[in-house]
């Protein structure tokens, strides 16, 4: 966001009067902006000339903050960046953090984490549909999208004791397996989302409203895409055919059989649909994975990833001070670095670790799919109406905690 | 006993302060101040499954100026700060405020450079709720103790009394 030397900071002077515009403030505090993203808008009329986002409302030092903690204690710090899909962050550094230790983890962990995953992708996609919804003016697609993401909060609950932030991925597989009730929940899950999906689309699918405030707006050619570093849906909306999933296939994705919609016009009604079919694929993919969950171990082999038994503890002297030790101090990673990319709800979302052989990472790096999303903000919006912003906002699914972190 | 034997059936009797106490608590409008990952929950709260509406509290107002209540929900940060401030003072009195979260109270796990360690350096906070996020039940029950503050609430007299200023003078009312 560099303004060249020539032109006047539009945001110093309060209008610049080559264009006759007038310069105004969107966010930080400001309900459709999806957090406490601040834009700076030039408008000519209620046409946008050029919008600059300012970031960092939310930052919170996470990477520099990551450094400070252990292994398994940065997990926590993970989910709280893109707190749509907590579990995804956790599998990108933990993917990155196995990928160092050269490790590979169970077959029934392998298969829970892609379960996880796309419930989580469902989760987020929810969220984010009721809160475009309401951007665009309808309120009850929200109640009825809360009303399914709440059954997903409860698979969060009954794994791991919380609702939103449940760290429950670990380096190696599980803390522990899943509940026995887990698989007869997401089941009955399986059954009643397709048709809740249904209502969604009859709410807004063919709506003229819905269909006049988001075709044709924020039009995004697939090599203006490319060029801007988007990814997920955001990318695939303008018919680009990439996905992490598929190109890089990471926890054996390339065994589930399941399609990537892909959009045409590259508009915001496009993304909108191109997210809606995702959710069904997701359907698929989770029902493919639980056929083939088996029972099994859910921790990795690899020696001092994981706490001793609690009764060996309580009887045995060796349990007792290696249980100290992997509490107090964590486990060593060997020198290295990783870089391990997911298909996360938002894009492609990264981890990049680097060890020094000690317990904690010596540096971590993000790659955010919202961030570099932010940048394809303005090309989408010039030209159009304040009211086509905030469309265009939604419909590239920012979450400000991954953008400043 | 009283007054209430001479009154007609259906009406009862009580304080301008109790009546005013009640209004308040029973529409509490919180500003829409979602910051973090406790912004989701309290969207949460105020959705289909816990139903803000049943406390009254639902409306969330995208401008401070119609609210009563700010729930500052999520990490401040030091940019955010001045910010919160602003909103904070926009909000007419009387006013209110909820702490939701670890991180709003005391910094919860972030504890560097960038986060504000306790949004109760800024603004006044009247209620805690802690969690990370705290849990839907836990934001109602948090606004259930803000209700039973409020109705703990004095009404300022309008007027200082004039018999106690003639029997001691309060510090500073010379200068006013």
């Amino acid at each position: 966001m560099s303004t060249t030397a020539t032109t006047p900071d539009p945001a110093a002077t309060g209008t610049t009067p080559e264009f006759n515009t007038i310069t105004i403030n969107m966010g930080p505090q400001h309900p459709s902006t999806h957090g406490v993203l601040r834009l700076i808008i030039e408008l000519d009329g209620e046409i946008v000339r050029s919008v600059r986002p300012v970031m960092g409302y939310l930052h919170t030092g996470m990477e520099k903050i990551m450094e400070s903690k252990t292994y398994t204690k940065s997990i926590t710090v993970t989910d709280r960046m893109d707190y749509m899909s907590p579990l995804g962050n956790n599998m990108a550094y933990v993917g990155a953090v196995e990928r160092i230790l050269g490790i590979d983890v169970p077959e029934r962990a392998r298969t829970l984490r892609v379960i996880l995953l796309e419930l989580m992708r469902i989760s987020s996609h929810l969220v984010w549909l009721g809160t475009h919804a309401i951007d665009l003016g309808a309120m009850s697609v929200f109640l009825y999208c809360f009303r399914e993401r709440e059954k997903l909060l409860d698979v969060n609950d009954m794994v791991s004791g919380s609702r939103m932030t449940p760290s429950y991925f670990r380096v190696g597989g599980f803390y522990q397996d899943v509940p026995d009730i887990f698989v007869p929940h997401v089941r009955k899950f399986l059954d009643e989302f397709p048709k809740a999906l249904a209502e969604y689309q009859n709410l807004l699918t063919k709506n003229r409203i819905w269909m006049q405030r988001t075709i044709g707006v924020g039009v995004m050619s697939g090599e203006q895409a490319i060029s801007l570093g988007c990814t997920g849906a955001t990318l695939r909306g303008s018919g680009i055919k990439y996905d992490v999933r598929k190109a890089k296939p990471y926890l054996g994705y390339e065994t589930y059989d399941f399609e990537i919609p892909l959009g045409k016009s590259g508009d915001v009604y496009d993304r909108y649909l191109v997210r809606i079919e995702e959710m069904k694929q997701s359907l698929r993919i989770i029902r493919q994975g639980l056929d083939r969950l088996k029972p099994g171990s859910v921790r990795s082999d690899y020696p001092y990833l994981f706490p001793a038994k609690r009764e060996d503890v309580k009887s045995g002297m060796e349990e007792l001070i290696y249980h100290f030790k992997i509490m107090s101090e964590g486990f060593a990673v060997p020198t290295g670095d990783a870089y391990y990319s997911i298909e996360s709800p938002k894009g492609e979302l990264g981890f990049y670790v680097v060890a020094d052989g000690g317990p904690k990472p010596y540096r971590v790096h993000v790659r955010p799919p919202s961030f570099i999303h932010l940048m394809s903000l303005e090309p989408m919006a010039i030209g159009r109406l304040v009211s086509d912003l905030v469309a265009c906002i939604g419909s590239i699914d920012i979450v400000l905690g991954e953008v400043d972190r | 006993m009283g007054i209430e034997e001479l009154v007609p059936d259906g009406i009862l009797t009580t304080t301008v302060e109790k009546m005013v106490n009640w209004a308040r608590r029973s529409s509490i409008w919180p500003a829409t101040f979602g910051l973090a990952c406790c912004a989701i929950e309290m969207m949460a709260t105020s959705a289909s499954r816990y139903d803000l509406a049943r406390f009254g509290a639902e409306v969330f107002r995208a401008s401070p100026r119609q609210a009563d209540l700010m729930i500052v929900a999520g990490r401040v940060s030091k940019k955010m700060a001045p910010v919160l401030k602003r909103v904070y003072d926009q909000m007419p009195e009387p006013k209110w405020v909820i702490s939701m979260g670890a991180c709003a109270s005391c910094g919860g796990e972030f504890n560097d450079y960038a986060i504000v360690q306790g949004v109760d350096t800024i603004v006044p906070v009247d209620v805690y709720v802690p969690g990370c996020p705290p849990r839907p039940e836990a934001l109602i029950y948090g606004i259930m103790k803000l209700q039973e503050k409020i109705d703990r609430m004095r009404i300022k007299p309008a007027l200082p009394d004039p018999t106690l200023a003639a029997i001691a003078p309060a510090e500073g009312t010379g200068a006013a």
